[in-house]
């Protein structure tokens, strides 16, 4: 996630290069490119200090952090530092630049941005992240503004060399064109005229009527090399003479190494060395069966340390006990001690969410040479500049000798904003002589993950005598991310991520007063972090449960009872009435099945989802069907949207059916997809996708998708059963018991 | 628990009375009773020597004897925990009666054997009677262990205490009256522990006489394979029929052709025994797998060759719930197995043992049972898959096997955590019906028992 | 269960040989490997050929992303024992376009933006490939069958489905 719009929750739209901070002349240089061409460095905002940041930058200096370069041969290309896992960025974000520039998207190449700590990742960025659906909501206006700069720039010189006036000439398909003389000039041989121009005043943008890119279904640029084994991931990586290591870390949180016996391990074929670190032992190999086989025969010694005897059982008690205590405010609406006295009925209802692996397809994988004057590294990592600067910080190396070279990530879901593993590498092959490949096993990537927090959630409304909600009061008790992944973002207590969908923004509904609270209780050792769908994958589920139960109360329709609430969200109203007339709300289903609904706004985007479901008389449950409305604004590619949508669904889905991390004597309890399951294609529902037209600046998709679905899922049960979930992963030994 | 509480105490009562007078009158059955012919001393016996170490370890030491024969007695089975230190003890014992807990045997002097004399560690090898004359509870094997001839207890002595001594005081036995009163241990010793050293039978071939003093003496395999009576002792009249372990079956191993192994070749016998696998017969999971591990792969192939010849000279017993086995091998398509899928009992659930198959099992295990990477997974013939009450079957889904081999660990990895108790019990009922003799009825409440056994 | 034993028809080689040198036909040509027999195939084409394509997931054929053909049947490369491949045909992701089934997969994902993340695809394309070779024409529940192994962390199951059926009409 990117950080920016997690902290301030400002939509993108409305911090943007045209807001008046920061002009033109300082967002965008053009100059001369290196062995020809022309080259465009702009600024992209990324990061949740820009907007306090823009004022330094505009009066410190200019810092670009995005590139095109047009060459001679008028091919374009851009680096930019958002990176591909999965998400469709390396198709959206060249899309943005074509369409402006008026090139046909396979002329667009794309480069990953090296974390360059003078280009990318200046003392004001500090975090080059991806994340957080924000990198085409943050690229949105700059990156066509950089484009239309180019194009207006390119037949300016066309123009000039024409001698002709330039609103006579237009650009198409990489060249300029004088309509009325039919001349033609290339981009390429435009480029070094452009050079020498000044940067025009006002460029006007293509209004989004005249868009011919943007909006349409693009092939993506990255996968063809997926489909035939040449797409290189972190894991692939192969160096001139690399060592292949794999590691075991304290299967307690917090414990050390005491001790290794390494004699058997070192007679293996294949095994070169024993690496020891504080609190893990890595095996360095030939090939990882042989780093495997010398794992499996260390006797390895822990110090346990203190949380030998952690459990799940303590580490939820301490919430429930957090969760007596009133929490800091986060937002209050009107007066709700007053208006909950005055309601006619009062609902309360408790909410819990259990701890989560990402379990990224992808292994962790990071491929290190440190040598006396510098060191290179190779993986695959939503934060290049922090990546970066751990390597600094491990090796005592000045971060320019440090060159993180970037790969496709198999997968991030908020796990690759985390170094711990880039950390761990590095530590590691500072005591190997050459380049050393680490390589996590399964086991080690779900047992020392960082977790989606365990969040324990306590509602109360009140109902008037039509059902109505005149007070509504939310308490959160869980950890908080950013205390520990950027403090400066934890405020006053309040956590950005904890509030997004329950105070900041708000449910989208009329809750005229409301109270919503944070308790932060952290979880004794077991480090917490974002994970797809982040702060509103835990609110969404606990409002959108709550306001099907009030529903419930009312005797209301729970589509009906929600069209009721959002009389003053418009795009929220519009999406629930799509989803709910594609699922045909409504109409009878047979016995033991059901529909449920959610609907929610965050990131920027509008999102209603109706579930089908279908449980036996066991409890078993099939999700058999999910429709889902989304309005994100400009839709920059229709294709992706409904790709991130149907992915985000099934992420959600296996989270809400399966997933759950226990903790027992302070291990994790489970270790492969044996027992962290994932969601199989038989279990996977039908998903059907429907986008309104809009015209508002673009919102995010990669991670609404996976928040709408648990509560519809869980809405769909209740209906079906008559059994309210109120705990993930849905226990299907509960619904056994329920009526059907 | 009252209630049953007084039941036991008069079973216990009533038992020994009888027992005390059978006691005096009847010596307790010896286990090789059963092969008929004379049993002689040891001193008097002409053939080679049935005890000790083997041939191939005989002249290396005493503490390389004791260690092979210390594992042939899979000590370290129940003296070590799973996150435990090797030989440190605390692993729990979950009787009828209460929980007892292994002890310490590293030599340790505090909290381990350190401070035992010759004596005295023979003295609870032989008889069951600890330090200072306490009482063992028969949990611990010493009934087997009286085989032993005192210079293999102290082999293994003198290995013990080539250990690193552990300091670890395993937890205090938790066993509900009158089973907490050690003394009446004298009654139960006086029915069930034949209270001698093993006697070789000069009617068998020496062979014999080494298997059964691996099978009765060391390898104490009746303490799983035979049913115990009411008072835990094992039923002489069903030896090796088979009986339940920790929710495992421990299959019948007597030489019937149905139930047994009368129908396996010496050749699947010994890959059993040594490997832990049989083609087209078994392989071992749950218990089994542990002493496979611990125990029988360390033995030397003329050792197993002579378990498994006196294995198949114990007399069949039948027994209805293990029928004969199928060697069925359903075709080798998806869709063609499929359609032969027998349906579960209830409509809803009739395709949910097909889902969790396809998704978790056939990667490994295959359309047509065979096993895909290795014979390891083949379900043909397989007892396990051949049981119609699925309980192992069961078992294994849910806690998973492994095996240390000479080619590494072969595994199964365990689905408990990750399935529902519907789902395990579909998968049952699918996997048996389609590659066994007959499917199986499991009930998720049945499953829900079998989790509770671990 | 992964791997054989001594008396099966895998034969070793006496004690204390730990490797051999294994000709193995990857692919239409042969080469020679220096490794254990015991090895699983996935580290072979990794780390000691530089086959990159198949991926490593879980270790435990719970996943399928490491999924090549052995004689045309797909099977779990990550616990596949060298020795046991020995003498038959590999096909990888890195070939599996040069047969006209394992081209119409592929042209059927691109046309259908099957691909997300991408690092499961291999095993996706491998399994779909073989289903497709022996079932020219599978319905949903052939489909279910074949691809159930094979986990997807993206959600591309539907996209999957739809292309393996895409895949099956003449092009």
């Amino acid at each position: 996630m990117d950080l920016d719009q997690q902290l301030n929750v400002v939509k993108i739209g409305t911090e943007s290069v045209s807001d008046g901070s920061l002009s033109r002349r300082t967002f965008l240089k053009v100059t001369a490119a290196a062995g020809g061409g022309l080259l465009l460095s702009f600024i992209l905002p990324r990061t949740i200090w820009s907007k306090e940041a823009a004022g330094a930058r505009a009066a410190d200096m200019f810092a670009p952090n995005a590139f095109i370069r047009i060459g001679r041969d008028g091919l374009v290309t851009l680096i930019m530092p958002y990176v591909e896992m999965g998400q469709g960025t390396y198709t959206s974000i060249p899309m943005l630049i074509a369409e402006e520039l008026e090139v046909d998207l396979t002329h667009v190449t794309l480069e990953a941005a090296p974390p360059d700590e003078r280009r990318y990742a200046n003392s004001i960025f500090q975090i080059q992240a991806t994340g957080g659906s924000t990198s085409v909501r943050a690229a949105w206006e700059p990156l066509r503004l950089a484009g239309a700069t180019a194009r207006t720039m390119l037949v300016s010189a066309a123009a000039q060399t024409w001698k002709v006036d330039p609103t006579a000439c237009h650009a198409e398909k990489g060249e300029v064109i004088h309509a009325t003389s039919g001349r033609r000039l290339k981009y390429g041989a435009l480029v070094d005229t452009v050079a020498k121009l000044p940067i025009p005043d006002h460029v006007a943008l293509k209004a989004p009527e005249d868009f011919t890119l943007i909006g349409t279904s693009a092939k993506r640029l990255d996968t063809p090399d997926k489909v035939n084994g040449k797409a290189q991931f972190s894991i692939d990586v192969m160096i001139p003479g690399m060592k292949i290591a794999t590691v075991a870390a304290c299967p307690v949180f917090g414990g050390r190494l005491a001790g290794v016996d390494d004699g058997k391990a070192k007679r293996i074929s294949g095994v070169h060395q024993v690496v020891l670190l504080d609190n893990a032992v890595a095996v360095i190999a030939d090939h990882m069966w042989a780093a495997k086989q010398g794992l499996a025969a260390l006797d390895i010694q822990w110090d346990e340390g203190l949380n030998a005897t952690l459990s799940s059982a303590e580490i939820i008690r301490q919430l429930e006990t957090a969760l007596l205590k009133p929490g800091v405010i986060a937002r209050k609406d009107g007066d709700v001690a007053k208006a909950m006295a005055g309601a006619a009925m009062k609902i309360e209802a408790l909410y819990q969410m259990p701890f989560l692996a990402h379990a990224t397809m992808e292994p962790w994988s990071c491929t290190v040479h440190v040598r006396k004057d510098g060191c290179d590294v190779w993986v695959g990592s939503q934060v290049l500049a922090r990546a970066q600067a751990t390597v600094a910080e491990v090796t005592g190396l000045p971060l320019e000798k440090i060159l993180v070279h970037n790969q496709l990530l198999g997968g991030g879901f908020g796990r690759r904003l985390e170094v711990d593993f880039i950390t761990q590498a590095v530590q590691i092959a500072k005591q190997v002589d050459g380049p050393v490949k680490v390589v996590w096993t399964r086991e080690e990537d779900i047992q020392h993950d960082i977790y989606r927090p365990y969040y324990y959630d306590r509602m109360v409304a009140g109902l008037d005598k039509g059902g109505m909600p005149v007070a509504w009061s939310h308490r959160s008790a869980g950890s908080s991310i950013y205390a520990r992944w950027h403090p400066p973002a934890f405020k006053d207590g309040l956590d950005p991520d904890v509030l997004e969908g329950a105070a900041e923004p708000p449910p989208p509904y009329a809750l005229p007063n409301m109270l919503v609270e944070y308790v932060r209780q952290e979880p004794p050792g077991i480090p917490t972090g974002f994970w797809r769908g982040v702060g509103p994958t835990h609110n969404v589920f606990v409002v959108e449960s709550f306001i099907d139960e009030l529903a419930t109360a009312a005797k209301k329709d729970p589509v009906e009872y929600r069209r009721a609430l959002l009389g003053a969200s418009p795009r929220a109203k519009a999406v629930l009435e799509l989803a709910a007339e594609k699922a045909g709300w409504g109409q009878p289903l047979p016995a033991g099945r059901g529909r449920g609904v959610s609907v929610q706004f965050v990131f920027g985007s509008y999102v209603a989802q109706v579930a089908e479901v279908q449980v036996d008389k066991n409890g078993e449950v099939r999700v058999t069907r999910v429709v889902c409305a989304v309005d994100c604004g400009v839709v920059v590619n229709p294709d992706t949207v409904k790709a991130q949508m149907e992915g985000g669904i099934m992420f959600g889905l296996a989270a809400a059916l399966f997933s759950e991390i226990t903790v027992k004597n302070g291990r994790v309890e489970q270790s492969n997809f044996n027992d962290y399951r994932m969601l199989r294609m038989n279990e996977a529902p039908a998903i059907e996708v429907y986008l309104v037209k809009s015209g508002e600046a673009p919102g995010g998709i990669g991670e609404p998708g996976t928040s709408a679905l648990a509560p519809a899922l869980t809405n769909a049960i209740f209906a079906a059963t008559g059994t309210r979930i109120r705990k993930l992963p849905v226990n299907r030994v509960e619904l056994r018991s329920a009526k059907l | 628990m009252k209630r049953s509480g007084y039941t036991n105490l008069f079973v216990l009562l009533m038992a020994i009375i009888i027992g005390d007078v059978n006691g005096c009158i009847f010596h307790p059955h010896g286990p090789m009773d059963f092969a008929g012919g004379t049993q002689v001393v040891l001193a008097d016996y002409q053939g080679s020597d049935p005890t000790g170490a083997p041939p191939e370890v005989a002249g290396a030491g005493l503490v390389a004897r004791g260690e092979y024969l210390a594992r042939a007695a899979d000590c370290i089975g129940c003296h070590t925990t799973p996150l435990g230190k090797q030989f440190a003890g605390g692993l729990a014992f979950k009787l009828p009666v209460g929980t007892l807990y292994s002890t310490n045997i590293t030599p340790d002097k505090e909290t381990g054997i350190g401070e035992w004399t010759d004596n005295e560690f023979v003295t609870a090898m032989h008889d069951g009677v600890g330090r200072n004359g306490t009482r063992l509870y028969p949990a611990f094997p010493y009934s087997a262990y009286t085989l032993l001839t005192r210079n293999d207890v102290l082999a293994i002595k003198a290995y013990l205490f080539s250990l690193k001594p552990v300091h670890a005081m395993p937890p205090e036995n938790d066993m509900s009256f009158p089973f907490n009163q050690r003394y009446l241990m004298r009654f139960w010793n006086a029915l069930y522990n034949p209270a001698q050293r093993y006697q070789p039978n000069i009617d068998r071939a020496p062979t014999w006489n080494r298997g059964a003093y691996l099978t009765e003496a060391l390898g104490h395999c009746g303490e799983c394979h035979t049913p115990r009576t009411l008072l835990q002792g094992l039923d002489a009249n069903k030896k090796f029929e088979g009986a339940m372990i920790e929710g495992w079956k421990a299959y019948n191993m007597t030489s019937d052709q149905r139930s047994g192994i009368g129908n396996w070749s010496d050749e699947q016998l010994e890959n059993y025994l040594s490997t832990g696998h049989a083609e087209g017969r078994s392989t071992a999971a749950g218990p089994m797998s542990l002493v496979l591990n611990n125990s029988l792969r360390f033995l030397t192939k003329d050792d197993i060759r002579a378990m498994a010849e006196y294995l198949k000279t114990v007399p069949p017993l039948h027994n209805q719930a293990d029928l004969a086995v199928a060697q069925k091998r359903v075709s080798a398509t998806p869709s063609e197995a499929r359609a032969r899928s027998p349906r579960g009992p209830s409509p809803n659930d009739e395709d949910l043992g097909l889902r969790v198959f396809e998704g978790a099992c056939a990667s490994c295990h295959d359309w047509d049972g065979s096993g895909v990477h290795s014979p390891y997974a083949d379900l043909t013939g397989n007892r396990t898959v051949n049981d119609p009450s699925g309980v192992n079957m069961t078992q294994v889904i849910l806690q998973g096997a492994s095996l240390q081999t000479r080619q590494g660990e072969m595994f199964m990895p365990a689905f408990g955590t990750g399935y529902s108790n519907t789902e395990i019990s579909a998968v049952v009922n699918y996997v048996t019906g389609l590659f066994g003799v007959s499917p199986s009825t499991m009930t998720p409440d049945q499953v829900a028992e079998q989790r509770k056994k671990k | 269960m992964i791997a054989r034993d001594e008396a099966s028809v895998w034969r070793r080689q006496p004690d204390g040989e730990e490797t051999d040198m294994l000709t193995l036909n990857i692919n239409g040509k042969d080469c020679e490997v220096n490794v254990p027999e015991d090895m699983p195939l996935l580290w072979v084409l990794r780390d000691v050929l530089g086959m990159t394509g198949t991926k490593f997931g879980c270790g435990i054929a719970q996943c399928g992303v490491c999924t090549v053909h052995v004689d045309g049947q797909p099977i779990r490369s990550c616990i596949m024992p060298v020795v046991a491949v020995r003498g038959k045909k590999i096909m990888t992701i890195e070939a599996v376009g040069q047969t006209p089934t394992g081209a119409n997969v592929q042209k059927a994902w691109l046309d259908l933006e099957v691909v997300q993340c991408g690092y499961c695809q291999s095993g996706q394309i491998m399994c779909a490939a073989a289903l497709l070779a022996a079932t020219p024409h599978p319905n949903d529940a052939d489909i279910d069958a074949a691809m159930a192994g094979t986990i997807c962390r993206c959600g591309t199951y539907t996209r999957i489905r739809a292309a393996i059926k895409r895949a099956t009409q003449p092009s």
